[in-house]
């Protein structure tokens, strides 16, 4: 079955060490703004709701809808938690739920959990506030801006989440830009219909059940000119990174640099020990079958010693 | 939902968390920094594994199983095959469209599937070996902020209850709809599908928000004061620190003859 939530959570070994350090830095940088803001605005009383609302958001990207044979709609959350929390606490929100699918469920890799995170939490989030918020004041009408903030917000924040992703892999070499960010792009934008109509759903039962959780949520919105810009920056940034990238697969020069700055330290790594051979091993096929045999002997030592503890245990 | 970790009278899940957390992270780090072509270094990596879970005494047929879960991410990989430089290895007509197949192309795209593989294996025996209480103390230590030691360990407390909730959601659905979720024909437009799947993560969270409400009375008048709860923590032993530091070495070893035969 092929599901968006797969496409979104990067596995390690498909990014590159610098490209998931950096993200690191900037997830890390955004999570403990997010952390000192609700720290403000939040007691003791937010954790069991943050805790509990993470799980239900987790929970949530279990409910799903058959599109035609074979795929299914589901959520992500990013929009939802950030109508329904606010900005900030929707960062902490959508951190513990992304955390929790790597610690626990391997749903996205531990170095590129980073990545992970800044699609997911910082994108995911902000480009959804951003669009609530120029949304509800587009449309006089409360409810109408909601509501069309709402889908707007849930799909935006899928495609570019997706777009992010796909530059990350074309920045880390892994995937070309030319065939990653049409793909991924396009694929998204189907899924991100999916998220659309899902997210409309909750809103409208949220604001027909308990209206005044969605009013509350606009009290707590008018401090976050940060996200704001934010938001509208990353937007603005993936739209115009993006068509560029692709349709100059070899434009990213900045990438380039790092693989040609990457190579150059490599060179000069040999250059420093230039005619060193492993001990008594001269070429790589011949250290590939050295490494074989050490590796089967280690493994057959360790075999034998757990048997034989087992033995003397039983 | 199914939980990894499985309990076991071994060394491994003895250990202390923040030995085997380093561990798990230094060796995925290494694995990441591997050349492409250091096949030598794929198989004592991957011996260095096998071992730990011979150690660990986990089913390794569940652990082969879980380790396929990255295995779709790999369609992200293949254009590689198709867009690097030559040698070309393999050439397919395909009616009037050629697709080549080339040598580089070939090695870095094996190189990233080992190297995802390894990792997720690296992952899934933290994951199998260690009790999450335990991780997230360990998580505290190495100076995880308090209020996420406290949002990740209540979630994880209700995050059974809370799917098991939204499975209730789904079948109560399935069964009034009477068709399931990958039915080649489902009942209703697009459109009723997907708003009633809205309203059930719009009643998921209203059912969830009340919850939190009453697990923060409950919470309270046990004597809750924003502190999370205490987990004891065992200190690293000199033992222990000694085997991190061992295995460090011997990864940072791997890497660096492997740069070397390069």
């Amino acid at each position: 079955m092929l599901t968006g939530k797969l496409f979104m959570h990067i596995p390690d070994g498909f990014l590159n060490v610098p490209v998931s350090i950096v993200l690191w830095v900037v997830s890390v940088a955004v999570i403990a703004i997010a952390l000192r803001k609700t720290g403000k605005q939040l007691g003791e009383k937010e954790i069991p709701l943050m805790g509990i609302l993470a799980a239900a958001i987790f929970a949530g990207q279990m409910l799903n809808f058959s599109v035609t044979g074979g795929t299914s709609g589901h959520l992500l959350g990013a929009a939802l938690a950030t109508i329904l929390l606010g900005p900030w606490a929707a960062v902490l929100v959508m951190t513990s739920v992304v955390s929790i699918q790597a610690l626990l469920f391997q749903d996205g890799g531990l170095i590129t959990l980073g990545a992970n995170l800044f699609n997911m939490a910082v994108v995911g989030v902000f480009v959804s506030y951003a669009i609530l918020f120029l949304l509800k004041k587009l449309f006089k009408n409360e409810r109408v801006g909601l509501f069309v903030g709402s889908v707007l917000a849930a799909w935006c924040s899928i495609v570019l989440a997706s777009l992010a992703c796909a530059l990350e892999l074309a920045a880390s070499g892994t995937s070309p830009a030319n065939i990653a960010i049409p793909a991924m792009g396009s694929i998204h934008a189907l899924i991100g219909l999916g998220e659309a109509l899902i997210t409309l759903g909750a809103v409208s039962f949220v604001f027909a059940a308990r209206k005044d959780l969605l009013l509350a949520d606009q009290k707590m919105g008018r401090t976050s000119k940060g996200i704001l810009i934010g938001g509208s920056m990353i937007t603005l940034i993936l739209a115009v990174l993006s068509p560029l990238a692709s349709s100059h697969p070899d434009g990213l020069e900045w990438v380039a640099e790092q693989k040609g700055f990457l190579s150059v330290a490599r060179d000069s790594f040999y250059n420093i020990i230039p005619d060193y051979v492993f001990p008594g091993i001269s070429n790589e096929a011949a250290a590939t079958i050295v490494a074989g045999i050490i590796g089967a002997a280690v493994v057959f030592a360790v075999a034998l010693g757990v048997a034989r503890t087992r033995k003397k245990s039983a | 939902m199914i939980e990894l970790y499985q309990e076991r009278e071994s060394l491994l899940h003895k250990m202390n968390a923040r030995v085997k957390i380093f561990f798990t992270l230094v060796f995925i780090l290494c694995v990441n920094l591997l050349p492409s072509r250091s096949w030598p270094a794929y198989i004592l990596f991957f011996t260095l594994l096998a071992s730990f879970f011979i150690l660990s005494q986990l089913s390794i047929r569940t652990i082969l199983l879980r380790s396929l879960i990255s295995l779709p991410f790999i369609l992200a990989a293949i254009p590689l095959l198709f867009t690097e430089p030559a040698p070309y290895l393999i050439t397919l007509h395909v009616k009037s469209v050629t697709f080549t197949i080339s040598q580089p192309g070939l090695i870095r795209f094996i190189a990233i599937t080992i190297k995802s593989w390894l990792s997720l294996l690296a992952a899934i025996l933290l994951t199998c070996t260690t009790r999450f209480e335990d991780l997230l103390a360990a998580l505290r230590q190495l100076g995880l902020p308090k209020i996420f030691v406290s949002i990740l360990s209540l979630m994880w407390r209700y995050l059974s209850l809370i799917v098991e909730e939204a499975k209730c959601l789904v079948r109560s659905r399935d069964s009034r709809s009477a068709s399931g979720v990958n039915q080649r024909r489902p009942n209703g437009s697009l459109w009723w599908r997907a708003g009633v799947t809205g309203r059930m993560v719009g009643n998921l969270f209203l059912r969830s928000l009340d919850r939190s409400e009453r697990v923060y009375a409950a919470m309270v008048s046990r004597g809750y004061s924003g502190e999370p709860l205490q987990v004891n923590v065992r200190q690293m032993s000199f033992q222990e620190s000694l085997i991190l530091i061992g295995m460090i070495l011997f990864c940072m070893l791997i890497m660096v003859f492997s740069y070397l035969i390069h």
